[in-house]
Parts: structure tokens; sequence; C-alpha cells
């Protein structure tokens, strides 16, 4: 996860209008980057390319797999926007571009 | 109490909070016709947002059509809720902040150019017709199922509905009777999947009951998963295992990026974000959408296991005689049907298709001769086939007679009639908007006729939702052969158009109109020549030999999507920069405060 309200240039933010919309979009970037790895990692990664592998693992009465490609993944999306929700609410404010 | 009367009571009940709500939510003003005047709450709008996006396939057809492909029905599950990651973190603030009225708008602005809009505003017509004619369909049958009416009388009935809500009420009308819609079709939905779950596993939860063990007829636990025995079952009877895949893993993972590229670029789902008020507030409804559609998208497998195994328990190798009313009442809708291949009176299950297509006919659709066999079970005209299967399944079944499978009382059966009016009304009311405002405002406020008022606008707003309304309920009533066939190319047009030109508008600067324009063109030309040419051509060759790097035609819009993010960022590394003004459009969209107050 990205961490808050620190620019990369050091400054704080609102100091250079240009630099500070510079750094949010570079934090939003991130937590953009981290979040669609994860979501790549849930869906292609274990329901399509690893499921048969995962498949010898059990969760409950699933094959972990094929729980991933017809539950998990899904559960997954829903909590990935939500972060992603909270995290760029405090990142705007951080960077005093909310509205 | 009768269950004809139940569903004339509850779908009538339904229709008239639906006419109630348009009455309610006129509108006088563009804004108010296009986006709902933008005052849309964030949860409001994630409820509108998921029955907009869960048409009729999805509440009668999709659990059933996993039912019969077991795992492979993921790359529909991942597929049609994976695209909402997208929207939410690539295309729903920022074109919220952009803040106009319709996709092509976007395209036209930020390509500074009327033949960019153009693109945009066929695609977007045709995305929207290819998919309504498939709504107004659903809605004749579910009239014709369960209200004993002709379909082409269903399909005008559901017209008539939406005709009054689109036409007065415009987006703002349309939202809040997509909000009632999805009450409806979420209720309808789950109370029979709950009620299965626990006669099957004794849990409330279809989630939690598709990975519990079974219980036994006397009601105590059995100690068997669930999926283990669905999967033994299959393998005795000749099937693949239900927990195991079928199909190529990269067909597969092409299908699913197709789906989910293609949902973030359908417009009708896009333009439920201009509705809110603020950034956030689109960010946040894209996640309540989900929550929402997540709801039945995790119920349907479980559903699709659940029916699957009470099916093939309840009628494999039982004599016909003694199976359930609901058998023989869905056998005389033609979509359950039993043929005596070795005459012993018993239904026998197996791989293969039960029946042969009538002579003329390429696919199966059971023609009755009204005549009736040894054990009493109709007889079709379509000759009985090699193999030894003897009983032929539609998939909407799997949905529709649930709750008659589950012994359900008469109310709820009337509320699954209900739900897929909704599911079917709420979709189609979506894209009638999409066509209306493509017209109205893209192709005649903002092409050809840009002098008219905003009076003038919202009459040719209201005039066009009311021709697409009779467009569609033609396709609905004349179904062209081809629709099956063509919600592939929604999805792939959808995916190789909008969804690289917008990403592209939006996280590059340096992206400009010679480079989008070309990128749409290519993808666009390539995802419906393979269609075209697999689907319509030489649909004999439609096999895994002869695609392309074993992509079928359903996910080669995601190899379009490459193509046009290839293609746009070639061009235009090699053509002049936008305008100084479309990059500061950029820079503004992707703050959330407006600059006047930065």
């Amino acid at each position: 996860m990205p961490d808050d309200a620190t620019l990369d240039d050091g400054s704080t933010p609102g100091q250079n209008a240009e630099s500070t919309r510079q750094a949010y979009w570079r934090a939003n970037l991130r937590l953009m980057a981290f979040l669609l790895t994860a979501w790549f990692a849930v869906s292609y990664g274990c329901g399509i390319l690893l499921v048969d592998w995962l498949d010898q693992f059990r969760f409950g009465g699933f094959k972990l797999g094929f729980w991933f490609s017809q539950q998990g993944a899904i559960y997954v999306f829903v909590i990935l926007i939500f972060v992603y929700v909270w995290r760029m609410n405090q990142i705007d404010r951080a960077f005093g571009v909310d509205e | 109490m009768e269950l004809q009367t139940w569903t004339y009571l509850i779908v009538g009940l339904t229709f008239a909070l639906y006419i109630g709500i348009a009455i309610w939510s006129r509108v006088q003003t563009t804004k108010g016709f296009y986006v709902a005047g933008g005052g849309v709450s964030p949860l409001a709008n994630g409820m509108a947002t998921a029955a907009d996006w869960m048409s009729a396939a999805s509440f009668i057809s999709m659990a059933g059509l996993i039912s019969f492909i077991g795992r492979d029905g993921a790359y529909y599950l991942m597929g049609w809720t994976g695209g909402y990651v997208l929207l939410a973190l690539l295309l729903a603030p920022y074109l919220r902040k952009f803040g106009q009225y319709t996709v092509p708008d976007f395209v036209g602005e930020r390509y500074y150019s009327g033949q960019a809009r153009l693109v945009a505003v066929i695609c977007a017509i045709f995305v929207s017709f290819t998919y309504v004619a498939g709504q107004m369909r659903g809605v004749g049958v579910v009239f014709s199922r369960f209200l004993d009416v002709e379909i082409e009388l269903g399909v005008v009935i559901g017209m008539g509905i939406v005709f009054i809500y689109a036409v007065m009420g415009g987006m703002k009308g349309i939202t809040y009777t997509q909000v009632a819609q999805y009450c409806v079709l979420i209720f309808a939905f789950l109370v029979p999947a709950i009620f299965i779950s626990l006669a099957l596993t004794g849990h409330v939860l279809p989630q939690v009951g598709f990975g519990s063990t079974v219980l036994d007829p006397s009601g105590a636990d059995s100690g068997v998963y669930l999926l283990d025995k669905l999967d033994s079952i299959q393998r005795e009877l000749g099937f693949s295992e239900y927990t195991n895949g079928t199909k190529e893993t990269i067909d597969v993972f092409f299908i699913t990026a197709a789906l989910m590229v293609g949902t973030a670029g359908l417009p009708h789902v896009i333009i439920r974000f201009f509705t809110v008020p603020r950034v956030r507030d689109a960010r946040l409804s894209a996640g309540y959408a989900l929550v929402f559609i997540a709801l039945l998208y995790t119920t349907a497998p479980a559903l699709a296991a659940f029916a699957r195994t009470n099916l093939i328990e309840t009628v494999h190798e039982s004599p016909y005689d003694e199976l359930p009313s609901w058998f023989h009442n869905w056998e005389n809708t033609g979509l359950l049907a039993w043929g005596d291949k070795n005459a012993d009176g018993k239904v026998q299950y197996a791989p293969g298709a039960a029946f042969d297509p009538v002579p003329g006919q390429t696919t199966v659709r059971l023609v009755k001769t009204g005549a009736r066999g040894d054990s009493g079970e109709p007889l079709f005209a379509n000759p009985l086939s090699k193999s030894r299967n003897e009983l032929y399944v539609d998939r909407d079944i799997m949905v529709l007679a649930n709750p008659e499978i589950a012994q359900l009382p008469n109310w709820v059966i009337a509320l699954v009639a209900a739900g897929g009016l909704a599911a079917a009304l709420s979709t189609a009311a979506g894209l009638l908007l999409v066509i209306s405002a493509a017209v109205s405002h893209d192709l005649l406020k903002n092409l050809l006729m840009p002098g008219i008022s905003e009076k003038q606008e919202l009459l040719y707003a209201r005039i066009a939702a009311g021709a697409a309304v009779c467009v569609a309920g033609y396709f609905g009533v004349n179904p062209p052969g081809f629709v099956a066939q063509v919600v592939a190319f929604a999805f792939g047009l959808a995916a190789a158009s909008f969804f690289p030109a917008i990403v592209l508008g939006i996280f590059s600067k340096r992206m400009n109109r010679e480079g989008a324009i070309t990128g749409m063109v290519v993808g666009i030309v390539f995802t419906a020549s393979y269609i075209i040419y697999f689907k319509f051509v030489n649909p004999a060759a439609n096999n895994a030999e002869h695609w392309w790097f074993g992509i079928s035609p359903e996910g080669i819009g995601a190899l379009g999507m490459l193509l046009n993010f290839f293609v746009s960022l070639s061009i235009a590394r090699f053509t002049a920069p936008p305008p100084a003004t479309v990059q500061e459009l950029v820079e503004t969209i992707r703050i959330p405060r407006s600059s006047a107050e930065v």
C-alpha cells in the first residue's frame, strides 16, 4: 500500500499546485497498480491459470481452485473496490483535492 | 390461491409501482432526462446499476447455463463482475468529473473530433440494440410461460410499460424504477435459492450450502459434500466431473477478459455513473453496485449445483409415471421432454442430445405432435438421437422451475415471474436511454443541428426514446435468428472500441485524435470480422482447430482490445499531440475537486 500524505519530493501538499497534482496522480497510480495486481491474481491467477493446481487443496466442501473461480474472486472484487474508495478518499483529502 | 391469480396479482402490483414512479419522476430538462439531474445517491445508483446490468439472461439463464457446464461457468461469473473493478478504478470517477451526458460526449470532446463522436455513436447504438432485442424477447417469454399470454402480446405490454417511464421520466424515471426492480428481482432470486439450500444442505446461505454436506432423505447429515456427490453422480452418468473444466485455459482466459472489459465498456453501464453528485460518489456507487450484483452472482453458481443435483436425483432411473407434477407442467411448455428409447418406462439421463432437430432445422427446437406415447408422455416430431440420453432439458428451467422443484408455495413462483420481468425491463430501459441520448444529444445536437434549443432537444430525446422502444419491440416480436450469436458482438465491440479509447483518454495525455480513431476502427473491424466469419460466413469452421491461438469468437474482443491499445499508442507516437486545451481537460478530470475550488 502506498504511504500517506508525504510527497515523493519531500514537500508538503499545497506548496506548489503543479507538483501536488503530479504527486496526487502518482499516489493514485500506485494504489491502482496494487489493486489491479490483486484483481488479476485472484481472477486470472487463482481462478483460471492456477485453478487445477489449487484444486489439490480443499476449502470445506470446495476444491480451492473451484471456489476461487465461482465464489472467491467475486468476494475479492468487492473488497478491492471498497479499499479503493476508502484509500482514495484519504488520498484526496491529504492532497487537498477532495470535493 | 391459484398460481395464475398470484402471478397476475404480483406482476400487476410491480407494474403499478413502476408506473407510479414514472408519474412521480417526470422531467422537464435535458439534464434531468439524460442524467437524472445528477443528484442520485450512491446507494440508489448502486441498486439501479445492478438492475441495469443484470438482464433477463443473468436472472433466467445464467444459473442454468452454469449447471450444464460446471466449473467453466466461471467465465460468466468472473467476467460479469470483475469488470466493475475496472469501472471503479479506471473509468467511473474520471467520467463523472468530466460530467457530460453520454459516452460519445467524452470520446468526441477528448479527441476533439466529430468523426470520433460519430464512431462512438454508431458503436453505442449497435451495441445497445443488439442487447435490447434479447430483453424484449425475455419479457415476452416470461409472459407466455407464466401468464398464458401470447409472446407477442407480452412484448407489447412490456413495451408499453417501458415507454411510459422512459419517455416521461428519462434517466430519472429509469433510475428509480430500476431501484424498485432490483428489489423485486433479488428477492425473487434469493427466496427459492434459500429454500432449496435449506432443504438440500440445512444451510440458510446458498453460498455456504454450496460447500457443505448434503442431508439424507430423513434430514440427517449424510457426511458427503454436495460437490463431491455431484462429481460422483456426473461420473456415473458419463459426464465429466462438475468441478473440472473442459475448455482450454487460453479460451477461458480470453472469454473472461472480453466479458470483463466489455462490461466496463458498455455505455448503458458507464452512463449510470454520470447520475451521482460527486466523484467520490461515483467510486462508492461502483462498490455498492458490485455488492448488489455479487448477491445474485455468488448465489447463481450455488443454485446451479443444487438444481443439477436435484434434477438428476429426481428423474434419473425414475419411472415416468411416478415423476412429480412439475415435470409434467414443464413438459407442456416444451422445455422438458422425454423419449423412451429403450422402452423401459424409466427416464435415463446421459451425455449427448436426446433429440435431433426436425428436418430442415439446425438446432433442437421441440415440435409437439399432440400424440402420446406408451407411458403417456407427449411425443415430438423431432427424431430421437442416437445417444443413450432420453431427457431433454432447457437450461432456463433451472431457474424457472426451481420453486416447483423445491415445492414452494405459489406466491414464490409468481415472484419469479415478476423477477424475470424486472430484470428484463430494467436492462431494456437503460439501453433505450443510451440509444435515445445518442440520437438526440450526440447525433442531432452536437453533429447535425447544433442550433436547436434545450426544449427541442428534450422533445427529440423523447421521440428517439419512443422510436427506440418500438424498434426494440419489433425485434422482440420478430427476433432475428442471430440474437444469441450477436451477444458476443456486444461485449466484443464494447471491449475493442470504447474501453481502450476511454482509458487512454484519461491515462495518456499524449493520446490524440489520430491514434484513438484508428485504434477504435481497427479494434472494431478486427473483432467484427472474426465474429462474422465464424458465426455467419463459415460456421462449420467454428472450432478450436481453426480459431486463432485457440480463442473462440466469444473471447476475441479481448484480443481486439489489445490490438486497439497497440495501434492507438503507435499512431499517437508519430502524429501531432492533442491541443493544449485538451491536455488541460485531461488534467482537470484527474482531480476530483473542480478547478474553481483549487
